[in-house]
């Protein structure tokens, strides 16, 4: 079991994890891909760089110094969160553990702007299949998503539903389906039903009855893990105290995934205050 | 206030028939978000009169939880004179259950 899990590695979990492995914590930093800088051809406005330096450098440079440091690296993509006494993280390629965990994915630059959506959530809309499951025994169901998250979702639905789709709205298929399972690639024109899901209707003015929609789009973030787990969110954001830590104990958040300012800067000094709690809550612990 | 764990035996004496308004919290021993979602009604039970606190467990529960509509979890359910006067699907914070029940 690690000390400290940190999910997402740009600049905020990555200054963490520069903390909390210098403070003797075991630490692994969860990655999937850079993230928004990978975009950032030239920042200017970053403390102490004379010459402007690109998102990948940068990025590249900080892995460098956190291995230095003793941080582990993994590139993964975390798809659930559980907690049992202490963390579970379940990934595609592993599962971890851990005292505590930094959820800093950046935030969801995804929407979900499919008619419907917002209304009938709650009344057959749903975004977490290992919570909702349940109340799907024997119904047809979809899973909204083109990704690996997507096909994640499913497994946990197909023991117990009658049918379920795969829906990408117009989306490539960027992962592997188990065997038997429906692929629908045309876009969707949205969710029907009025007191419950009834179904959707696609552009191209077909429909499929459906009794539910699961929701997996893009890769899970760490908005998505927050509230599987159950950490309170508001919007697009993971809410947090000046401390960086969640409702939950040992679970905190940084970066852009908790609002504010969308700098480097911020996610940066964001990351460091998390470490400094998870630094405290995990001697605490281990007292 | 102590948490009334709802049954099918009891739910209409406890919560139809209640003379104050109950906030029935439906849960699933399986379900991450319902956990945390505990200890935020402990703490209301244990701050708010006037209100009764009540969890129901939708797997024992799971006719009531139909008859109702819930279809996601945690889901909270108001219940004013045996009708649902207000809900919310998901986790919620304790503000906003206060700002539900009026508190």
């Amino acid at each position: 079991m690690y000390d400290a899990v940190i999910v997402g590695s740009g600049p905020a979990g990555l200054s963490a994890a520069l903390y909390t492995s210098r403070a003797n914590l075991s630490t692994l930093v969860i990655g999937k891909d850079r993230g928004a800088l990978e975009k950032a051809h030239r920042i200017e406005n970053y403390f102490g760089m004379a010459e402007p330096v690109s998102g990948c450098e940068l990025v590249e440079n900080t892995k460098t110094q956190a291995r230095n440091l003793g941080v582990e690296l993994a590139e993964d993509e975390i798809f659930h969160i559980s907690w049992d006494g202490h963390f579970r993280l379940e990934g595609k390629e592993s599962s971890y553990e851990a005292r505590t965990v930094l959820l800093a994915t950046g935030s969801a630059r995804k929407s979900t702007k499919i008619a419907g959506i917002r209304e009938l959530e709650g009344r057959g809309v749903s975004y977490c299949a290992v919570c909702d499951a349940f109340f799907y025994r024997g119904r047809d169901v979809a899973v909204l998503g083109n990704e690996e998250y997507a096909v994640h979702e499913l497994g946990e639905l197909l023991s117990v539903v009658n049918s379920a789709v795969l829906l990408t709205n117009g989306l490539e298929l960027q992962a592997t389906v188990p065997e038997g399972v429906q692929v629908i690639e045309t876009p969707l024109a949205g969710i029907e039903g009025t007191d419950r899901v009834e179904g959707v209707s696609f552009a191209d003015g077909t429909s499929l009855k459906l009794e539910g929609v699961f929701v997996a789009l893009g890769s899970a973030g760490a908005v998505d893990l927050a509230r599987k787990i159950g950490a309170l969110t508001e919007g697009a954001s993971i809410q947090i105290n000046q401390e960086m830590e969640t409702n939950i104990p040992g679970l905190y958040a940084a970066g852009d995934c908790t609002g504010g300012l969308l700098q480097i800067s911020a996610a940066v000094g964001e990351g460091a205050k998390a470490a400094m709690s998870m630094i405290s809550f995990v001697r605490k612990q281990k007292q | 206030m102590e948490v009334t764990h709802i049954t099918e035996q009891n739910f209409e004496a406890e919560v139809l028939k209640s003379q104050i308004p109950v906030l029935v919290d439906f849960w699933a021993t399986w379900c991450g978000p319902c956990r945390m979602q505990a200890p935020i009604i402990d703490e209301l039970a244990a701050e708010v009169s006037g209100v009764k606190f009540a969890k129901l467990d939708v797997e024992e529960c799971a006719r009531i939880a139909q008859q109702y509509g819930v279809m996601n979890i945690p889901t909270l359910l108001l219940f004013q004179e045996g009708k649902v006067a207000a809900s919310a699907v998901g986790l919620q914070s304790k503000e906003t259950l206060k700002e539900m029940i009026g508190a």
